[in-house]
């Protein structure tokens, strides 16, 4: 097996609200071996980008809790000086951001945006830099890298700016490259294209990729291993094969349950009724997953529901997945879809 | 760069056309006529109606409006009723005072103002943040004129430690003392003007800087192995100064102009104080000057600011 480079053990993140601090992540245990392209997927506010942010190392610790271990090569980065961890943050691990238009600064070039990473990571001199932008650029598709590299971000696309993003992350050619909702702001054609960079990049650069999504379909053709998250915690872990061929929590299912197909109509699309608890409003024990389902017995879940391993590292969380099932042609009615 | 102040130089021409012709309008439209005060009363009606039309004053508008302007490139903006001397060298004479005054009010004003705002906005939420917020509340709270006067009292006749009135003491001599004096009498109404124009400025470059703070480039920016020290140095600052800039340009122009409040209540003879004359006594020629000269000052304003934006922002620079 490959080696384990990044072991994120029993991390908890909890932000302040009025005086108090509330959950937004629990009990996350998550390894990314090296090379390996990892999806962590879930609805909006399920806590993935903070799940991000806590690897990197970008909550503000006025305003944030963390406990936990998160070991890289071997290093706890939680445990880690600002001055330590910004050692690793460009060099060894670089993050791609949601929001191409706004994670640019508008007032610089890009080129300056990009070679900032190599001015504190290596001793290149700045014909050298220059050099290893315009190649940077050339690397994430982009056609006329001299021209691009002296432009300002408010003139490019925002498929662009996110291929900027991109260069900027993998500049110093970071072990770990983690995908903060890539596509999301991009239209279709356009979030092929990235996606084939990070394929690309991972491939040549050998590096390991940890991308944040709630596109199912981006995952299934991208990915090795797939992290299911909802409510903050990890709810099923396992490889793109297991998770989409023998989806076992009762999320998972009505996740990949509720994609639509090309022949669905909305009559017949499923949909999972409820929504995700807010932080605030989370449940302290139990199920968190269980007031979704109601027609699954309350016995049927776990008190304190933990990982189980069901085989060859595919893990889920609470026993109720032996239990599930959908409540047949169970429909939506129309003014929900 | 120079193509947008090229740009923005070539704007301005009919801005001032139309600016001229609405003083010119305005003036036209005072009550009054330039010599009933002038001649003899005894004189008739009939021989200031003989004065008007012999001085081109029943030509149609924009007869006399064309030889005013064809004066006013001569430099001859008429003569002032009041004090019987050309218009152009009264304001000459104030202009210089106003000037300084000016000058030493931005200085003091940014050197204030500037590192309140960063600090403000560096410890957004704690103490520090609340001790600023609190004084630029109170000089925005506590109307100029009072600070003015309160000061004049206290610092001036109460402790004595700065004249209250004048630009130069009359038995200062030689350059030294004369620069001295001058000095002596600006710094009061100065800090007292910069105290009241931090207010905004400082607000402004707190949130400036509070937003930038919180803006996703910084993350991209901590992401990339940056220290916060530099990430506010290379990121924060010029972006949190964008407003500021926007600004400056509009404060400058104002303060040029002369504050009528600060001059009115320190007796100083800047533009202010010759304004505020003017209207007292109905002196046209001067007024008229004078809201030319301020409309222009507010015009070159906006340039400067327009100026100071382009450079830092390349989003409004023209292609």
């Amino acid at each position: 097996m490959a080696k384990q480079f990044l072991d994120i053990k029993d991390v908890n993140t909890s932000f302040e609200m009025d005086g108090k601090y509330y959950n937004a992540i629990s009990d996350i245990n998550l390894h990314v071996n090296s090379n390996e392209f990892l999806a962590v997927v879930g609805e909006s506010g399920c806590g993935k980008s903070t799940l991000a942010k806590t690897i990197m190392g970008l909550h503000d610790p006025a305003y944030t809790k963390i406990s936990g271990q998160v070991d890289f090569e071997g290093h706890d980065l939680l445990k880690m000086s600002e001055k330590q961890l910004n050692h690793y943050r460009g060099s060894k691990m670089g993050m791609i951001f949601q929001d191409p238009l706004s994670s640019l600064n508008p007032l610089k070039k890009v080129k300056d945006q990009i070679s900032e990473s190599l001015d504190y990571h290596t001793k290149l001199n700045s014909k050298q830099k220059n050099d290893r932008v315009i190649k940077l650029l050339g690397e994430v598709g982009i056609d006329d890298p001299k021209l691009i590299a002296n432009e300002f971000p408010y003139q490019l696309s925002g498929g662009m700016r996110q291929r900027v993003l991109i260069a900027i992350a993998i500049a110093c050619e970071p072990d770990l490259i983690i995908a903060d909702e890539p596509t999301t702001a991009l239209d279709v054609t356009i979030q092929a294209q990235i996606l084939d960079v990070l394929r690309k990049i991972r491939k040549e650069n050998h590096s390991s990729i940890i991308l944040i999504t709630h596109d199912l379909g981006v995952v299934a053709d991208t990915a090795d291993r797939v992290a299911v998250m909802y409510a903050g915690q990890i709810v099923e872990v396992g490889t793109v094969q297991q998770i989409f061929e023998h989806p076992l929590h009762p999320y998972t299912r009505s996740l990949l349950r509720s994609m639509p197909e090309l022949n669905t109509t909305s009559d017949d699309l499923y949909v999972i009724d409820g929504q995700v608890p807010s932080l605030k409003k989370m449940p302290k024990t139990g199920d968190r997953f269980a007031p979704r389902i109601p027609w699954i017995k309350a016995s049927e879940h776990e008190k304190n529901p933990v990982m189980h391993d069901v085989g060859n590292e595919h893990f889920v969380r609470c026993s109720c997945y032996k239990h599930f099932y959908f409540p047949d042609q169970k429909k939506v009615s129309e003014n929900n879809g | 760069m120079w193509k947008t102040i090229l740009r923005r130089v070539l704007i301005m021409i009919p801005e001032l056309i139309i600016l001229s012709v609405l003083v010119f309008l305005m003036a036209k439209a005072m009550p009054g006529d330039p010599f009933t005060g002038q001649i003899n009363p005894k004189d008739s009606l009939t021989q200031i109606h003989h004065l008007m039309r012999i001085n081109g004053l029943y030509d149609p508008w924009y007869e006399q409006y064309w030889h005013w302007v064809v004066h006013l490139f001569h430099g001859d903006l008429g003569t002032s009723y009041e004090y019987q001397e050309p218009v152009t060298r009264i304001i000459a004479q104030r202009a210089g005072n106003t000037l300084w005054l000016a000058l030493l009010t931005m200085i003091l004003t940014y050197v204030i103002a500037l590192p309140l705002g960063i600090y403000a906005g560096r410890h957004e939420g704690h103490l520090q943040d609340t001790l600023v917020r609190i004084y630029t509340y109170a000089t925005m709270s506590v109307p100029f004129f009072v600070v003015l006067v309160l000061g004049s009292w206290i610092f001036g006749y109460g402790l004595n430690w700065f004249p209250t009135s004048g630009s130069v003491s009359p038995t200062a001599s030689g350059f030294l003392p004369v620069l001295l004096s001058r000095l002596g009498h600006m710094i009061l109404p100065a800090v007292l003007g910069a105290l009241f124009a931090t207010s905004s400025i400082t607000q402004y470059l707190r949130s400036g800087i509070i937003d930038a703070k919180h803006s996703d480039y910084v993350m991209t920016a901590q992401s990339k192995g940056v220290p916060m020290k530099a990430i506010y140095k290379h990121h924060i600052f010029r972006n949190a100064l964008l407003p500021i800039a926007a600004f400056a340009g509009y404060s400058i122009t104002g303060l040029l102009g002369g504050s009528i409040f600060v001059e009115q209540i320190f007796s100083y003879p800047g533009m202010g104080l010759l304004f505020l004359n003017a209207i007292n006594y109905r002196d046209y020629t001067v007024i008229t000057a004078l809201v030319l000269l301020y409309g222009f000052l507010n015009l070159m304003g906006t340039l400067l600011s327009d100026i100071a934006l382009s450079a830092i922002d390349p989003r409004v620079r023209v292609k």
